[in-house]
């Protein structure tokens, strides 16, 4: 097949190939046996389809190659065949005919919520989960997952091969946890797509500011889960929150890399389009019920990307949805958020009040956006030299250079002006 | 599927730690048993009573000294071994043990299986 034919196909099953996997996975009780064989298959379909056609029930195809696969070398496979009997035993009694709702997509059943919840495991490392979710439900390979995280691929490799001997050999199960489990479980997933968005989006190293591909993943992964639980609003909530904070990708850099910060970006640059989905997808999180922590700060979001401009911004209720977060989620991080937004409300010196106290807590003694937001506080003081040694210091922390490229900007603006 | 769970007092245990009281002990071992999921398990004796023994490189010299070793944090308490179907299912049994309580913790390790 031509090159850039066999491409648009593999892009094609990169969608399927999750479906595939979780299904085999539910079917052979062994993710390493589902992977090697979902590989298989496409690899026969990317051989037999543009000879003899595409097959009228592809996922259908693909899943009996697959299966047949997984037989043939569950019989080879010494060690494998005393399983062999065991686990199609186990598999005919935990997967009863797939019901013909709506989690059947296409001809294949949708069986990936499972691999969610197994890959966002809590008994895994928090970055073997972030791993097996891009590989086994994104459908990165191995060297993707490791670019996009800036480690080597060996590194990559070793945690995905890590999280899947425990996954094994500690027998976590492929399964959805029940009623009582769920929320919290629901959680641990969320948290894991989030923790893929905010890399992607912020960079925490590196010399870009943004890694866009990594912000999709995340995107795409959380309208898989949303189209697996379309009632849970916090899936909403944080569908909404990474489309509304995407949709100012366009603003957020300038040309020469150089990060724009909200007050000054370009809000004609922002998406639209991706703004109204984010929007209507708040307006479901928060419908019925108290609002869960992912759809107060998309309605947070919410109100930036509706303002025209900084200063014309619903700054009261953003300070209110701070409360409300606050009281979700008490964490340093948001209470300086909260001072920012008050800053905004009632000026400079009531922001800098609480980021004073702030400023104590050991575990924003590290985190630069502290040292950063007090220094611009403080040069809208007119106390140049502390914001001077307030820009100094965000600076020593900082991890991505458009972000010490910012500051130092900053610094030198404060350090030519004379104190006030 | 075999799970031990090692059951780690805190060194200094806190006065009034609620749920882990000789009754609470009681009620869950009698939980353990009828569930059916009891393979093995103990109680040990204090730290006190504890003895090291190293055998050096060349085999000649053994090494005793009381205790497991300084400084330690938490003690090992006490042990089930418990057969279960998976890891949630021990993740939940280690969650329901007194011993997880007041300070204290449950290491959940799955028994290692032989092919032979």
């Amino acid at each position: 097949m031509e090159g850039r034919a066999a491409t648009a196909v593999e892009a094609v099953f990169r969608e399927e190939r999750g479906r595939l996997l979780a299904a085999l996975v539910r079917r052979f009780g062994d993710l390493d046996l589902a992977e090697e064989v979902t590989a298989e298959a496409i690899e026969a379909a990317l051989v037999h389809w543009p000879v003899d056609g595409v097959p009228p029930k592809p996922g259908a195809w693909l899943m009996t190659t697959a299966r047949r696969k997984a037989v043939d070398r569950l019989r080879r496979d010494q060690t494998y065949a005393a399983r062999l009997a065991i686990l199609q035993v186990e598999a005919e009694r935990a997967a009863p005919a797939p019901p013909a709702d709506s989690r059947s997509a296409g001809d294949l059943p949708d069986e990936r919520l499972l691999l969610f919840f197994t890959c966002s495991h809590p008994a895994l490392p928090a970055e073997d989960r972030i791993a097996l979710s891009l590989r086994c439900l994104a459908g990165l390979t191995t060297p993707e997952v490791a670019r996009a995280f800036l480690v080597p691929v060996a590194t990559m490799a070793k945690r995905i091969v890590r999280g899947k001997k425990k996954i094994r050999e500690a027998r976590i199960p492929f399964r959805v946890p029940d009623a009582a489990e769920l929320p919290e479980r629901l959680a641990g997933v969320l948290q894991v797509i989030y923790s893929i968005f905010t890399e992607g989006y912020a960079a925490s190293s590196g010399p870009d500011l943004q890694r866009l591909d990594l912000a999709e993943e995340a995107i795409r992964l959380a309208r898989i889960l949303r189209g697996l639980l379309p009632a849970e609003r916090e899936v909403a909530g944080l569908l909404a929150l990474m489309l509304l904070i995407h949709a100012r990708r366009d603003a957020r850099t300038g040309p020469d890399g150089r990060m724009v910060l909200l007050a000054d970006q370009d809000r004609g640059r922002w998406d639209q389009a991706m703004i109204e989905e984010g929007l209507t997808l708040v307006h479901e999180a928060l419908a019925g019920g108290p609002a869960g922590p992912y759809g107060v700060q998309a309605a947070i979001a919410a109100l930036h990307d509706e303002a025209a401009d900084l200063a014309t911004t619903d700054w009261p209720q953003i300070v209110a949805l701070y409360d409300v977060l606050l009281t979700l989620t008490p964490s340093p991080i948001v209470a300086l958020n909260r001072a920012a937004a008050i800053a905004m409300r009632d000026g400079p010196q009531a922001g800098l009040a609480l980021l004073d106290e702030l400023a104590d807590d050991p575990r924003l003694r590290g985190y630069h956006p502290l040292h950063a937001a007090r220094a611009d506080l403080l040069a809208d003081l007119g106390r140049a030299t502390e914001a001077a040694a307030a820009y100094r210091r965000a600076l020593e922390l900082a991890g991505t250079e458009p972000e010490r490229a910012h500051l130092r900007r900053r610094l030198a603006v404060v350090e030519s002006r004379p104190e006030l | 599927m075999k799970y031990m769970l090692l059951i780690n007092a805190p060194a200094e245990p806190a006065e009034d730690a609620p749920g882990c009281d000789f009754e609470d002990w009681q009620a869950y071992d009698k939980t353990v048993k009828e569930a059916g999921i009891f393979v093995t398990g103990h109680s040990l004796a204090d730290l006190v009573t504890a003895t090291t023994v190293r055998v050096d490189r060349d085999g000649q010299r053994t090494i005793t000294t009381d205790g497991p070793f300084a400084e330690t944090r938490e003690v090992l308490g006490g042990y089930y071994v418990i057969d279960v179907p998976d890891l949630d299912s021990a993740l939940d049994w280690a969650a329901r043990c007194p011993g997880s309580r007041g300070g204290g913790s449950v290491v959940v390790r799955p028994i290692a299986a032989f092919e032979d």
